[in-house]
């Protein structure tokens, strides 16, 4: 099918251009999602009523030329921890089931402005916590390229989506490298913008003081639309920063000449999968060659952001989800005695072992006595990653390395030992840490054909310096959107 | 026995903020309403809403700390506060423990031994709680959160007080600064203001602290009163029996006189406080510090001042009318509306009073609008009533915030002015009463206010009473 | 340092978080929050003293909404998703005795 191997940007041209319908593109994506989702289950809720509705609205805007945006007539996708207007929510989890909210998340709602048709929710980790998006009480998403491996998570159901061709374009969240793991794991491109740069109105919150939300596209233009599209300071959010310039497919521009890049020497060291360390070394030549000045680079203290961001997600976590309770919304126990055994009964049988696993962290961290030991110490040991950063980046333009030590997993691998499973957050969490712009863009595949991912850290609010630089690596080697040929019959059949 | 110990107090009082809209989100703060009606996805704590702070909040806030002598922090921030609880739907309350907005104040109250300083330890901004409505029949309580996110001031004293009196003397006090601020109207009915009292005892001479208890669910100056005379029993009762006070929270029942323990292992009381990732730092400058100490309304010293300055009332009477601000507030504005601010002054000092005295109203439970007392003034003034029906006029004014021109018209009370009317009603008396007539004529005064009493009857009270004397004597007179 | 967490401990933890763990579970979280404890704590192979603790990595200060009522009715809202719901309001268990 035509329409599928298109680029948002692309479809959209051809939309605006009358050539073709946004319902037809909502149907080639709705019958490419039928087909797939048996192989990959990247899908937890899909609103094909919901989706012609808005082709409909769409199309006649378009045709009367008041809808004129990049991305308008796009059929995308959003990951279920985005609260839409009256469409099940339930961030993967049992303890939200039923859950439909009366607002909409304010990155969906700028999407939906910019006249991209949302088609429905996607998988992924239960309430965004976990690296393979098997903790889904859905079940867990497939990974495209081989559906005997996961597809990365938090966000595996967007960017599984978006691999597999079913959405032209998701959106994710990424408090610890759940865009980008999985957008690396999946072969697609992924962005985590600066802290405030999306509003978290809507999101449902795992880690609030490094939660963002960003696009998961297939390539680099697409991910500036997505990203230029759902960006926007919002009153409602007071962690929202005003930009000066949300102009980001201002920096597609195939030129890196005199861009200072550091690779830092402990991102690609003991750990690291020697067929990704080959294709990342690969991918920043092609840098070098095109006129970028490419180093290797210190960056202090990695092996401390790991220890620290679980003691500052867990904590903030345990506080978060405690709204979660049988009160209000979702689910609630069958028989209780009393009152606090409705809130245990409800949240023992709402959530699954790891949320709970760090729930229970994040409540001792928190504890009396604990808290000076652990949370403040990791507060501390936040502020001085942040400094190393800010060394860094008085030297170099963007960091570049792999965005995981390894391909994807087998299914099924990972969740025995989620000591290990963390460790594999090694190069993304620092840079929630800090707040940084990262981006992973597809450089290649392992010999049995997974994809690798490389990863570029930014300075804060420039996002604009890595579009360029993966936008000049996308036009050095060619890459064009290829979309997976996935043995959907095989793979189906497999499922059962 | 009881002689011998000494009560130690300290208070957390809670004051609603006068905010149009909550701490948190933009949904009214209007009291009463149906359940949940002034709720949005903020304040019910729905996944994904955010908090953003309400700035009048903070101006509130520093008013306060201001007026009580507090330092600023101007650097401050928000912390979580985690506890389970469905009057709490986030299941945490933010609040702020580690940089409150003002620290280090005093207060000083009047006592019998003279001037006393309460210490305040720190005052914090945080969101109220919803409302639960319990089922005794069949085990539930029901959630309105109407309450929820509604803003609040905590100011925790430090352990000044020493007997019920001086407490609720404090939390007049209190009361008084927050109404002048016109930061809260602290209505203790309504629960706009609430006392926690902690409380211990220690033999009298000894410098150490006893082991102290809290007490909830204060929400009267009387239940406060009951409840430390009651707390103060019970814990010398313990030592004295040898037994040891344990730290606990304790509930005071107003109606049975009695607190229980409100202990239970589900109870663990332990925080987890953490700053509020979702809400920035608030930082108050030195400037804006002056803009609002600029913006800070009269308070009472100044106030008395004014009232003898500008009105010419007595001081003793400026002190009464400014002892409250709701008394001073009506006073003020009738005052405005009539002009004449020594008569005003007198009605509120003498009828207003003892009517209060009468019917046991506190200021706060005043309701009726200074517009109908300027007009009884009015009328008064213009000899539309007599001066009798005035104050019957002004009773009605008072118990049902009557509209005296209304009132005295439905009612027939209008004073017969015509002089012709009068001089018939006088006539017709006289005739009837040869023998009183006699009497006067005679040299008896007496026989005088007989007659004045019957035409004065006769008019139903409405007239003049000098008019009517006026009258009686030259027609008397005529006659002789 | 090995951490060693207690029975106490974990049924502690499980108060404050509202969970009820059976005892299988009891005895995996304990072994989890050990390990994870023993990792955390390469943390203080870190000099951390004198460093302010940082909770907002970007200095982003006062932000307000100004006082204006801006949400009207939300009852219908608040109490669609409501598991038990009773006429205009929650319905919970009895909270006090």
């Amino acid at each position: 099918m035509e329409i599928l191997k298109l680029t948002a940007l692309e479809l959209s041209a051809k939309i605006k251009a009358g050539e073709i319908k946004v319902k037809d593109a909502v149907k080639a994506a709705l019958d490419r999602i039928k087909e797939a989702e048996p192989a990959v289950n990247s899908f937890v809720t899909i609103d094909e009523a919901g989706a012609y509705r808005q082709a409909e609205i769409i199309q006649e805007e378009i045709d009367a030329g008041r809808m004129t945006g990049l991305l308008a007539g796009v059929p995308a996708a959003v990951k279920d921890n985005l609260c839409m207007d009256g469409i099940l929510t339930t961030c993967s989890s049992r303890i939200l089931s039923g859950f439909r909210p009366a607002y909409t998340a304010q990155a969906v709602e700028n999407l939906q402005k910019a006249g991209v048709v949302i088609l429905g929710k996607t998988n992924m980790d239960e309430f965004a916590m976990g690296s393979t998006t098997e903790t889904s009480c859905y079940g867990p998403a497939k990974n495209p390229h081989n559906t005997g491996h996961v597809p990365g998570g938090s966000s595996g159901g967007s960017c599984a989506a978006v691999a597999a061709g079913e959405c032209f374009g998701a959106l994710g969240s990424d408090t610890g490298g759940s865009i980008r793991q999985p957008g690396s794991f999946c072969g697609v491109v992924g962005l985590k913008p600066t802290y405030g740069t999306v509003s978290r109105y809507g999101l449902i919150a795992y880690g609030s003081s490094l939660d963002q939300i960003g696009p998961v596209t297939r390539d680099v233009s697409d991910c500036a639309a997505f990203l230029e599209a759902i960006a926007s300071h919002d009153p409602k959010d007071s962690t929202s920063v005003e930009r000066p310039d949300y102009h980001f497919t201002g920096a597609l521009v195939d030129d890196v000449k005199g861009l200072r890049i550091g690779i830092p020497k402990d991102y690609m060291g003991e750990g690291l999968d020697p067929e990704v360390r080959q294709a990342v070394m690969e991918a920043a030549a092609v840098l070098k060659k095109r006129g970028a000045a490419v180093e290797m680079a210190d960056l202090g203290l990695v092996r401390y952001a790991i220890p620290a961001y679980y003691t500052i997600a867990a904590a903030e976590a345990s506080s978060n989800l405690e709204r979660f309770d049988g009160v209000k919304y979702g689910y609630r126990a069958e028989d209780y005695d009393g009152l606090h055994d409705m809130y245990k009964k409800t949240r023992s049988e709402g959530f699954g072992p790891e949320v709970k696993r760090r729930i229970l962290l994040g409540s001792f961290v928190l504890s009396s006595g604990y808290y000076d030991a652990y949370y403040l110490k990791a507060l501390r040991t936040k502020a001085l990653i942040k400094k190393e950063f800010d060394k860094a980046f008085e030297k170099y333009d963007l960091l570049l390395g792999p965005t995981a030590p390894t391909v994807a997993p087998k299914l099924g691998e990972s969740l025995g030992d989620p000591l290990k499973m963390y460790l594999g957050d090694i190069y993304t969490i620092s840079v929630n840490l800090a707040g940084l712009p990262g981006m992973t863009v597809p450089v290649g595949k392992n010999r049995e054909g997974l994809p690798i991912g490389m990863q570029l850290i930014g300075k804060p609010f420039d996002e604009k310096t890595l579009i360029r630089a993966a936008y000049t690596y996308e036009c050095a080697t060619e890459k064009q959107y290829e979309e997976v040929v996935l043995d959907i019959n095989t793979a189906a059949k497999e499922a059962e | 026995m009881t002689g011998q110990y000494e009560t130690v107090i300290g208070l957390e009082v809670h004051i609603e903020l006068a905010t149009k809209t909550k701490i948190f989100c933009g949904c009214s703060t209007e009291f009463g309403g149906a359940p949940n009606i002034h709720t949005c996805p903020v304040c019910t704590g729905m996944p994904g809403a955010l908090p953003v702070l309400n700035k009048k909040v903070v101006e509130y806030a520093v008013a306060l700390g201001i007026a009580t002598n507090c330092r600023i922090t101007q650097v401050c921030r928000f912390d979580r506060k985690n506890y389970f609880y469905p009057d709490n739907p986030q299941n945490y309350q933010i609040s702020q423990l580690y940089l409150p907005i003002a620290r280090n104040g005093c207060v000083e109250i009047e006592t019998p031994s003279g001037t006393k300083k309460i210490r305040i330890h720190e005052m914090h901004m945080e969101e109220d709680a919803g409302k639960l409505v319990h089922n005794e029949w069949d085990d539930t309580s029901l959630v309105d959160y109407n309450r929820s996110g509604v803003p609040l001031v905590e100011i925790v004293s430090e352990p000044d007080m020493r007997s019920a009196d001086e407490v609720i003397a404090y939390l007049e006090k209190l009361r008084m600064i927050a109404q002048y601020l016109g930061v809260s109207d602290c209505k203790l009915q309504e629960g706009s203001m609430r006392a926690d009292v902690n409380l211990s005892v220690r033999r009298a001479g000894t410098e150490e602290f006893g082991t102290r208890t809290e007490m909830k669910n204060l929400n009267s100056f009387k239940a406060i009163a009951h409840a430390i005379e009651g707390e103060r029993m019970r814990q010398i009762e313990l030592l004295e029996a040898g037994k040891e006070v344990v730290q606990e929270t304790r509930r005071w029942d107003d109606n049975k006189e009695h607190s229980y323990a409100m202990r239970s292992k589900e109870d663990a009381r332990d925080y987890r406080y953490f700053p509020e990732p979702d809400l920035v730092p608030v930082v108050i400058s030195d400037q804006w510090i002056s803009e609002i100490k600029a913006r800070q309304p009269e308070l009472r010293p100044e106030k008395i001042e004014r009232y003898t300055r500008e009105f010419d009332i007595p001081r003793y009477d400026a002190e009464l009318l400014t002892e409250s601000w709701k008394i001073a507030d009506i006073f003020e504005k009738t005052v405005q509306l009539c002009g004449k601010p020594k008569k005003v002054s007198n009605w509120m000092m003498g009828e207003m009073f003892r009517l209060m005295k009468e019917k046991g109203k506190e200021p706060e439970e005043l309701d009726f609008s200074p517009e109908h007392l300027a007009k009884l003034i009015e009328l008064s003034d213009q000899g539309a009533i007599s001066s009798s029906v005035a104050k019957k006029v002004f009773e009605h004014i008072f118990a049902e915030n009557a509209d005296p021109e209304k009132y005295v018209e439905e009612q027939g009370l209008m004073s017969v002015s015509d002089e012709g009317a009068l001089r018939e009603a006088v006539e017709k008396v006289i005739a009837q009463n040869p023998r009183a007539v006699a009497d006067y004529k005679g040299g008896r005064q007496k026989a005088f206010g007989a007659i004045m009493g019957q035409s004065m009857r006769a008019l139903k009270g409405k007239a003049d009473p000098a008019a009517v004397t006026k009258i009686i004597r030259e027609m008397l007179d005529a006659q002789q | 340092m090995a951490n060693k967490i207690s029975d106490e401990t974990i049924e502690y933890v499980g108060i404050l978080a509202k969970l009820k763990l059976s005892e299988e579970e009891k005895e995996a979280a304990k072994a989890d929050m050990e390990k994870m404890l023993d990792y955390i704590d390469i943390l203080n192979e870190l000099d951390t003293s004198g460093v302010e603790p940082m909770s907002h990595v970007f200095p982003v200060n006062n932000v307000f909404r100004e006082d204006v009522v801006t949400n009207g009715d939300g009852r219908e809202s608040a109490l669609a998703n409501a598991p038990k719901r009773r006429e205009d309001s929650f319905e919970v268990p009895r909270t006090i005795g």
